[in-house]
């Protein structure tokens, strides 16, 4: 488990899951994704989980550094699920325009792994 | 159609945390006040595009917060004050997608699709004031 800013990575098999379960401000979201990149580039990883549930607002600041974190990691090779988020967030951000371009998206965390799994191929994760 | 207003409270938007204390008193209000879900989010998530703005931009502002009756049903009205460089083509900044901050542009047009009423007014040189309403359904 890595902690820096004040969320931790956890590393599941190959897969880093950060479960965002502050309230975010813009630096908290940004040392996020500085973060995850950097756990990513010193261990790798096949996919990033991106978990927020616990996430009662998401405005465009936010959701623009969640999309761009995932966009970040393809460039590194790996693939971003984000998952859990709220209907009511998703029915602001879908009013506002906003597209989760850059990310996959899932249910929850669960589902969010099993769509990694497909996303990497039927390789076996590395323990 | 005359306003009432039924309660008042004012807050700085003078740091970061000022975002984020802004959007958690706009939550509570909405939700003590029963506001669905929905509606709760589409209020604080506005209101948090809009303090951010006055924060990015401005460095110092204010946010009013305001429950407000016009007889037949209740809102809640907040208004953004700053002193900040202002915006020189709102029409422009209002179409959406013109990002001049680190954002993507979506923050004053976005916010106004979450609310029942936007009114923007803003001065190069003198400052941007925006005032957003949200009535509750029943």
């Amino acid at each position: 488990m890595t902690v820096r800013g004040q969320i931790p990575i956890l590393r599941i098999g190959s897969t880093l899951l950060a479960s965002i379960q502050v309230e975010l401000k813009d630096t908290t979201a940004q040392a996020l994704q500085a973060d995850m990149l950097s756990v990513l580039e010193k261990e790798g990883a096949r996919g990033l989980v991106l978990d927020i549930t616990g996430l009662d607002t998401v405005d465009t600041f936010v959701a623009r550094v969640l999309t761009d974190t995932g966009r970040m990691a393809r460039l590194m090779g790996t693939h971003t699920v984000l998952v859990g988020m709220r209907p009511e967030v998703a029915a602001t951000l879908a009013r506002m325009g906003f597209s989760m371009q850059g990310v996959h998206t899932a249910l929850n965390v669960e589902e969010g792994l099993a769509l990694l799994a497909r996303l990497v191929g039927a390789r076996p994760m590395p323990t | 159609m005359t306003v009432r207003v039924l309660s008042h409270q004012e807050m700085n938007i003078d740091n970061e945390d000022d975002v984020v204390l802004v959007r958690r008193a706009v939550r509570t209000l909405a939700e003590a006040r029963g506001f669905d879900s929905f509606a709760v989010s589409a209020l604080t998530t506005a209101a948090t595009e809009l303090s951010r703005n006055v924060w990015v931009h401005a460095r110092k502002g204010k946010a009013f917060i305001e429950e407000v009756t016009d007889g037949d049903r209740t809102g809640i009205q907040v208004e953004f004050v700053d002193q900040g460089p202002g915006i020189p083509d709102i029409e422009w900044s209002m179409a959406g997608g013109h990002s001049t901050a680190k954002s993507l542009g979506l923050g004053l047009s976005g916010s106004k699709r979450l609310v029942d009423a936007f009114h923007i007014e803003s001065e190069p040189g003198k400052g941007t004031r925006v005032r957003i309403t949200k009535w509750k359904r029943f």
